[in-house]
């Protein structure tokens, strides 16, 4: 399994930014490998051709890989799904582009109906190797649906995958997974991180394992847990935290469907803390689904009561609102405290 | 408050919908025949077919009735929408139905006992053991998503310059969804080798025709997406066979998609669940009757001397015979482990589902159902 830790220190940070890739170019790269090595493969979506996607993931596709293989398509989402559903069940890779999270919602029916039962219901007669991208999140001052953090929606369905990349290394070879994988992927990814901090990210094709956690940080007095653009936050709070003389463990969950509580239980009997953060409301977030597992499985190793640290259960706030919405250092950090002062 | 001026508009499109009709209701010639009506064997095995479906269907309400099948939609009065679209297709095509197709299903391969398996609670029922059929989409439920399946079916197809056609059905009521509009407007825009058979049978379970839509014909919403789209008499087997099957030519050689309406009627309930007695006049039922597929087609048979009485006293015979056997088939399949509900959720079970699937195993088993 590679290690990578992202390094908070300024002069770490600059050496990246002047030598690696951003997690958005990672995806690129991803997409790029994959579609040169594997003739099944095609990527679709909303302004992915000669735009290159809202956010540039499949900047330069097009025109190495022809229109046929990297398709514009109209504007409508669910049917977006619904045609991965098809070029999966005829042995094709798609890779579906929805241009954010927020839009999504109109594809349930095709993912949830379908995407995620066609292999069970025709006892794996037919089955659907597709992924569909999406960026996700808030803390970008994006317009109204723009900021969505729903990823629990889709953690909740049986059949599929729910797989978040926090960085360019994990972004590049976790989508090559996804990709490679016989069952649906959602892949969403955080569009915070898109372009924050660069990695080397050597262009191998050599994938992570998913349905993983990765341990980005070791730690044994907490372990924190988290995914997505929250382990910036999350890794920031260690970092602090460690000045104090609290080492913090930090899971990046990655794949939140299906849940590899096993790393997590593991870290949690090692130091008896835990505290889960992220970016999505908090009732019946993923964290409550760790939480209880934790509560279920590991209750003899607490020391202290599992705390989440979440967006509030409000609407995502149009943008001058978001930086109180999204949980901050400063939440995580406090939260810890109180988790390590519990007696 | 309007106010009106007085101006000119140039026309800028015109659109119309043929219909077509060879058989008439009471089995007469209305026109030229098409050239595959020569063969009067083949004749006999499209017969066959609607015979086929119909007893099965008969056969599937009593089961239900008896407790022996699970809710059944029943495609009663609509069977030679299926035979004309499964008799058109060839072996290597690939069909994406709704759940009312049995008899497209089982002309291409599809048993009835998997048919049976399905509504009777089984998944092994869409798991098709015919290798003609193994690309075929199970039966679909949710109304219309089937129709976005399809396009992705023949995108693959034409990404990979084969030379093979889609055909996915919808009913009246599917049309009225998004899936169905996108579908149509993305087969138009991309081409693609795909037949789109709307079998209106002129109830979307309680909603009449009428009330779904202000287009005077379903096959219309094709024109918007750019489509060539036509109506048929979905009683008569001869149109159903012939419109589908120019369609599929004309996919085939890349000359794009096809809308095909086809004019039925749905002499059941909606499901065995259903009662249409509810919402529907018995009297429409009646009227209904006379334009029977299967009893049109019989009489045309009979004119032409190709079928008789004794025939149809030994072809009754058989197909209860077979639809009895295929009864047994289901009635005697070995039900499956409790842990079956982990072997196909994804290609190889997640660390995660273990414990679960551990549960599942001890669970003690069921023997009887009340």
């Amino acid at each position: 399994m590679t290690e990578i830790t992202i390094k908070t220190s300024e002069t770490t940070e600059k050496t990246e930014k002047t030598t690696g890739i951003t997690l958005v170019e990672a995806i690129t790269q991803a997409l790029a490998y994959e579609l040169a090595h594997d003739p099944d493969v095609i990527v679709l979506g909303e302004d992915v051709g000669v735009n290159g996607g809202v956010f540039r993931a499949t900047q330069g596709l097009q025109a190495r890989f022809g229109e046929e293989r990297v398709r514009d398509t109209p504007l409508a989402e669910n049917m977006i799904a619904g045609v991965c559903v098809g070029l999966g069940a005829m042995g094709m890779k798609p890779v579906a582009e929805i241009q954010f999270m927020g839009f999504m919602y109109s594809c349930v029916d095709q993912i949830i109906s379908h995407a995620s039962r066609l292999r069970n219901r025709t006892r794996g007669r037919l089955s659907c190797p597709m992924v569909i991208r999406a960026p996700y999140g808030a803390g970008i001052h994006s317009p109204e649906h723009h900021s969505e953090s729903t990823e629990a929606i889709f953690a909740h369905i049986p059949g599929l995958r729910v797989v978040i990349p926090s960085t360019p290394l994990r972004a590049y070879g976790l989508l090559l997974a996804s990709i490679r994988d016989p069952d649906p992927v959602i892949f969403l990814e955080p569009t915070r991180m898109y372009r924050l901090g660069k990695q080397i990210v050597p262009d191998n094709g050599e994938a992570l394992p998913i349905d993983v956690c990765f341990i980005s940080r070791e730690g044994n007095d907490v372990t924190l847990v988290s995914w997505g653009a929250m382990m910036h936050e999350t890794l920031k709070a260690a970092e602090i935290l460690a000045e104090s003389g609290i080492e913090a463990e930090v899971i990046d969950v990655a794949t939140i469907k299906p849940l590899d509580m096993e790393t997590i239980l593991k870290s949690v009997e090692k130091t008896g803390r835990c505290v889960i953060v992220h970016e999505a409301t908090k009732t019946c977030g993923v964290g409550a689904e760790i939480a209880a597992q934790i509560a279920e499985k590991g209750l003899t190793s607490l020391l202290a009561p599992i705390q989440r640290v979440a967006a509030f259960d409000v609407i995502v706030p149009l943008y001058r609102l978001e930086d109180y919405y999204l949980p901050s250092v400063e939440r995580i950090v406090q939260s810890v405290l109180a988790v390590m002062e519990y007696k | 408050m309007t106010s009106q001026i007085s101006h000119t508009q140039k026309s800028i499109i015109q659109f119309e919908i043929g219909y077509t009709q060879f058989l008439d209701p009471m089995g007469k010639i209305v026109q030229n025949l098409p050239e595959f009506t020569r063969d009067s064997e083949h004749l006999k095995i499209l017969y066959r077919f609607l015979v086929r479906t119909r007893v099965f269907d008969t056969k599937a309400i009593a089961l239900q009735r008896t407790g022996k099948l699970g809710t059944y939609p029943s495609t009663l009065g609509q069977e030679a929408i299926g035979v004309g679209i499964g008799s058109a297709m060839q072996s290597n095509d690939v069909l994406c139905p709704y759940y009312r197709e049995y008899g497209a299903q089982f002309w291409r391969g599809v048993k009835m006992s998997e048919i049976l398996l399905y509504w009777g609670g089984d998944e092994r029922g869409s798991d098709f053991s015919d290798p003609r059929v193994k690309e075929d989409f199970p039966l679909c439920v949710p109304i219309g998503s089937q129709t976005l399946h399809a396009v992705g079916v023949a995108t693959a197809l034409k990404l990979r310059k084969q030379a093979r056609v889609t055909v996915t059905t919808v009913g009246d009521g599917g049309t009225s969804r998004g899936d169905f509009y996108e579908a149509v407007n993305l087969a138009g825009a991309w081409q693609l080798p795909i037949v789109f058979v709307i079998n209106n049978n002129q109830w979307a379970i309680s909603l009449p025709r009428a009330k779904q839509t202000h287009a005077e014909t379903l096959a219309q919403k094709g024109i918007a997406g750019g489509i060539f789209s036509e109506q048929v008499d979905g009683n008569d087997i001869i149109a159903v066979r012939y419109a589908v099957e120019e369609a599929i030519k004309r996919a085939r050689s890349g000359l794009g998609p096809s809308v095909i309406e086809a004019l039925s009627y749905r002499m059941s309930d909606h499901t065995t669940a259903d009662d249409a007695r509810r919402y529907r006049d018995a009297a429409e039922i009646e009227k209904y009757k006379a334009l029977d597929p299967i009893k049109r087609f019989y009489q045309y048979l009979v004119d032409q001397n190709i079928w008789d009485k004794t025939k149809e006293e030994a072809l009754q015979e058989s197909v209860t015979k077979e639809v009895a056997d295929a009864v047994y088939e289901y009635e005697h399949t070995s039900p499956l482990e409790p842990t079956a509900m982990f072997d196909f959720l994804y290609a190889k079970l997640p660390d995660a589902l273990h414990r679960e699937r551990e549960e599942a195993a001890q669970l003690q088993r069921i023997t009887t159902r009340d």
